[in-house]
């Protein structure tokens, strides 16, 4: 697949579909699916240190990464987001002693899965974000949401489009 | 039809400011299951909660969403009000537009704005699916398994039994006492380790909560907390106890001379023994792998010489099951093979002992009567030579960290050594010296003073031999020169490493270990005596390097959870756990190898109604399951579901913006 980034007079065009093109000013919807013990508590961090990050990142909370189906994501890109991040906690520091080490192995398959049906390998992403890294939490959205703008709007296989 | 009420929270300034919330108000109003949707200044305080109760009645609510700060903060806040407006208080969904939204998109209020509302939307979408959930109750067995009788065991078995639960504490040796038996006197005080241990040990051997079984190991632990079942080795002793009135002519007569741990084989114990004076239980076994009568049918004049007939050489293993609701891990620490230090000449040169070595001979009960003695000719060292950190802190030949206790008793054997040759000099190598501790730097301080050691910071890198005397060279950092000091003993501080089984009996156990064989803690700052595995704790040694005054705080720390676990007669449970739906399932059984906890069996069910045939299905223990949901997300069939986070929750929160 072209993996070729396009730019055409400021407006962005989705890198899947290049007849689909949004406006410059185009904002992705990003679904952001966290552990509850240390992803999602290193982004209440962030809100604490006053860190800002790009709004396009909508978040769910699970209990650990490994509770995320493979469903959760090809929902999200299916309906409402361009774009979907899962993160966990780092390896070895799980709350539920091995749940992340599952959850790697699956997210793996599953980026190959997407990819082979054609989505750009960036639209899915993964981070392992402690409890203690706010900053790095910020970061991480801002690399995710520059990314997906820069594949512009995702229209392959959503709903509305496989009447 | 759901009649949801939002929520939605000021938080002061720190949300109204930077989010426009009349605004949030009016998009949730447009969502067509809210019902109701009102702003305070602060919702988590008393007139706060109010409104949601009022509203809950007066709106006849079936879901309530408050848009505030994170669910991390005041979901259980909020979830008391529920349950006080008598909702069941599952029924609450928190959307996080705080920490989330305000407080990270200060320069962009319509963002924030946007965010705000979507956040919202998908927590009154997810609240739509939430169940009613009740906190579940397990009953509980009250009985505490203590592992180890040092006097990590020893202490959270006195403190467990004092609260009148029983205890069953069980010693992999034929006695209680563990290490602390083999000190002489200890830092930082110097009282006498046998007088303030062997009281402790009697009053577990009299304690009327107190079941102590010496020779025995854990073999097996099903169940979970609250209700384990463990199955206990007792190893054939050969010897009657009930008859045993130790008396001790056995061991005095038994011909078969063997290598006495206790005294860390500087002298002969006999095959038939016990490990000290002052063992308890004081009853002797007979050592299996010695004993001629046992090995070859040859001798039994230890059968022939008791006069109670407690000898008994048919005796066999015996396995004893008890069931227990907690177990408290106290296996202690080894000390580490100095071996590799090749340089050092161990192994050839007799004059080098390790500190315990040392610490046997200084004792008044050792084999040398109180005296240290060169191994080589047994004659009384004058110049000894101290060297620490022998293994710790060597990433090299032993292990990267401080084995946090060798500072210390050196210090203490520069004085024992002062106490009992006068006219000796200690010459101690050391890194550092760590004595953090109360009354510890003026211990070491106050040694250096009263025995004038001379205290040399470098590391020894060559010990040789030169008549009868050993030459250490080594560095003095502080003159920057290379020094040679002669020595007629050389005492090494050996690192304190984790005991050998530890792994073998971590696993058995279903707890978590670290790379060095140390148990390893829930949480190194907040849960340091529990594991991850609830209903199991640590004390001492198997958890990390440690003194005594610190062995003992954990030990009794342990003994408080184990109290605080016992004071119900249910436990109380978070309801948020997996289920399975066997209806849906279909026997493939992936779920018990994903689970974490093995809280997932097999069962069999019959096919159908009143079938005669049957079929494999998983089944969820519910005192297990700690609800990470790897098994849901395994599930190929959609046969699990976890409370509080099931699919159609989170599936409506995706679609919902
Ligand atoms: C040379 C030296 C001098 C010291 N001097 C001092 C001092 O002066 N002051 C001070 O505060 N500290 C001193 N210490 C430290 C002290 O020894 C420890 O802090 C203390 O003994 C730790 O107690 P514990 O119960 O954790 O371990 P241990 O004393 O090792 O006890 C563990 C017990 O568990 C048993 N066990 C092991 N595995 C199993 C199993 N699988 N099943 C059943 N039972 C098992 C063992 O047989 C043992 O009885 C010294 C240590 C050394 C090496
Ligand atoms: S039978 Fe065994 S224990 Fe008894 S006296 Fe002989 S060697 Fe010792
Ligand atoms: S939710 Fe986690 S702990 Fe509970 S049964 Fe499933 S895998 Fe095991």
């Amino acid at each position: 697949m072209e993996t070729q980034i396009k730019e055409t007079q400021g407006n962005v065009v989705s890198i899947e579909n290049p007849g689909i093109v949004a406006p410059a000013n185009w904002q992705p919807v990003i679904m952001g699916i966290l552990c509850n013990w240390c992803s999602y508590a290193g982004s209440d961090l962030t809100g604490t240190s006053r860190t800002q990050y790009p709004p396009n990142i909508r978040i769910i909370r699970v209990p650990c990464s490994s509770r995320v189906d493979p469903w959760f994501i090809i929902k999200s890109l299916q309906t409402t987001a361009d774009g979907v991040l899962v993160s966990g906690c780092h390896p070895g520091d799980c709350h539920y002693i091995a749940g992340n080490y599952y959850a790697r192995r699956r997210f793996l398959v599953i980026k190959k899965l997407l990819n082979f049906v054609g989505y750009h390998e960036n639209r899915v992403q993964f981070s392992w974000v402690s409890a203690a890294e706010g900053p790095k939490f910020a970061k991480v959205v801002q690399k995710v949401t520059d990314d997906i703008k820069k594949l512009g709007p995702l229209h392959k296989y959503k709903k509305e489009n496989l009447k | 039809m759901a009649r949801v009420g939002v929520f939605v929270c000021f938080c002061g300034a720190n949300i109204a400011d930077f989010v426009d919330v009349p605004k949030v108000i009016e998009e949730t109003k447009k969502i067509r299951e809210v019902k109701y949707a009102i702003e305070y200044k602060y919702m988590c305080s008393d007139p706060g909660q109010q409104m949601i109760r009022d509203a809950i009645v007066q709106q006849k609510l079936t879901s309530v969403v408050v848009a505030a700060c994170s669910p991390r903060m005041h979901e259980k806040t909020f979830r008391k009000a529920l349950s006080d407006a008598g909702m069941n208080p599952y029924l609450l969904e928190v959307a996080n537009i705080r920490e989330h939204s305000s407080w990270v998109h200060q320069k962009d209020k319509k963002a924030a704005t946007d965010k705000a509302a979507d956040l919202i939307r998908m927590a009154v979408a997810k609240s739509i699916a939430n169940e009613q959930l009740h906190e579940i109750s397990v009953p509980v067995t009250k009985r505490a398994l203590v592992i180890g009788g040092g006097i990590a065991g020893i202490q959270a078995a006195l403190d467990i039994a004092d609260a009148r639960i029983p205890v069953t504490l069980i010693e992999k040796s034929p006695s209680i006492g563990g290490r602390m038996a083999q000190l002489d006197e200890t830092f930082p005080t110097l009282d006498c380790s046998q007088c303030i241990l062997t009281p402790k040990m009697v009053d577990v051997a009299s304690h009327p909560y107190i079941e102590l079984i010496p020779y025995s190991e854990v073999i097996e632990l099903t169940g979970y907390v609250g209700n384990y079942k463990a199955k206990i080795r007792k190893k054939a002793s050969y010897v009657n106890f009930s008859n045993c009135t130790g008396c001790g002519a056995c061991w005095l007569k038994c011909p078969v001379k063997v290598p006495n741990e206790y005294n860390m084989n500087i002298d002969k114990r006999k095959a038939i023994y016990t490990p000290f004076p002052q063992a308890v239980p004081n009853k002797p076994v007979i050592d299996a792998e010695h004993c001629t009568m046992l090995l070859k049918g040859k001798c039994g004049i230890c059968a022939k010489v008791c006069e109670k007939g407690a000898i008994d050489f048919k005796m066999q293993d015996e396995v004893i099951e008890r069931e227990i609701g907690a177990v408290v891990i106290a296996t202690g620490y080894d000390l580490w093979d100095p071996k590799p230090y090749e340089e050092y000449g161990v192994g050839r040169f007799k004059d080098i002992i390790t500190s315990l070595e040392f610490e046997r001979m200084v004792s008044a009960n050792g084999p040398s009567g109180g005296l240290p003695l060169r191994p080589s000719d047994g004659k009384v060292p004058k110049n000894v030579v101290f060297i620490k950190c022998i293994g710790s802190r060597d990433e090299s030949k032993g292990i990267e960290y401080c084995s946090k206790i060798c500072c210390m008793y050196t210090a203490k054997h520069v004085v024992l050594l002062h106490h009992k040759v006068h006219d000796s000099h200690a010459y101690v190598f050391y890194m550092d010296i760590r004595a953090a501790g109360k009354g510890y730097e003026e211990f070491v301080k106050k040694a250096q003073v009263d025995t004038a050691a001379t205290y040399l910071r470098g590391r020894v890198s060559k010990i040789y031999k030169k008549g009868d005397k050993l030459m250490v060279r080594g560095e003095d950092a502080q003159i920057g020169q290379v020094v040679e000091v002669e020595a007629d003993l050389v005492v090494l501080a050996t690192a304190i490493t984790a005991p050998k089984d530890n792994p073998a009996l971590a696993r058995l156990l279903g707890v978590s270990y670290d790379k060095y064989g140390f148990m390893s803690e829930a949480h190194p700052k907040l849960r340091p005596v529990e594991t991850a595995k609830a209903g199991i704790f640590l004390a001492g040694c198997t958890q990390a390097p440690k003194d005594i005054p610190d062995t003992v705080a954990q030990a009794s720390a342990c003994a408080a959870k184990v109290c605080g676990l016992f004071a119900g007669d249910t436990m109380k449970k978070d309801p948020m756990i997996s289920k399975v739906n066997t209806e849906f399932c279909s026997g493939c059984l992936n779920c018990i190898q994903v689970c974490p906890y093995q809280a997932i069996v097999e069962e069999e069910i019959p096919m159908g109604h009143g079938s005669k045939e049957m079929r494999t299905v998983s089944k969820i223990n519910e005192g297990v399951c700690q609800g990470c949901g790897s098994c849901v997300a395994i599930c190929r069939s959609m046969a699990i579901s976890l409370a509080g986070f099931t699919d159609p929750q989170i599936i409506n929160e995706i679609v919902a913006i």
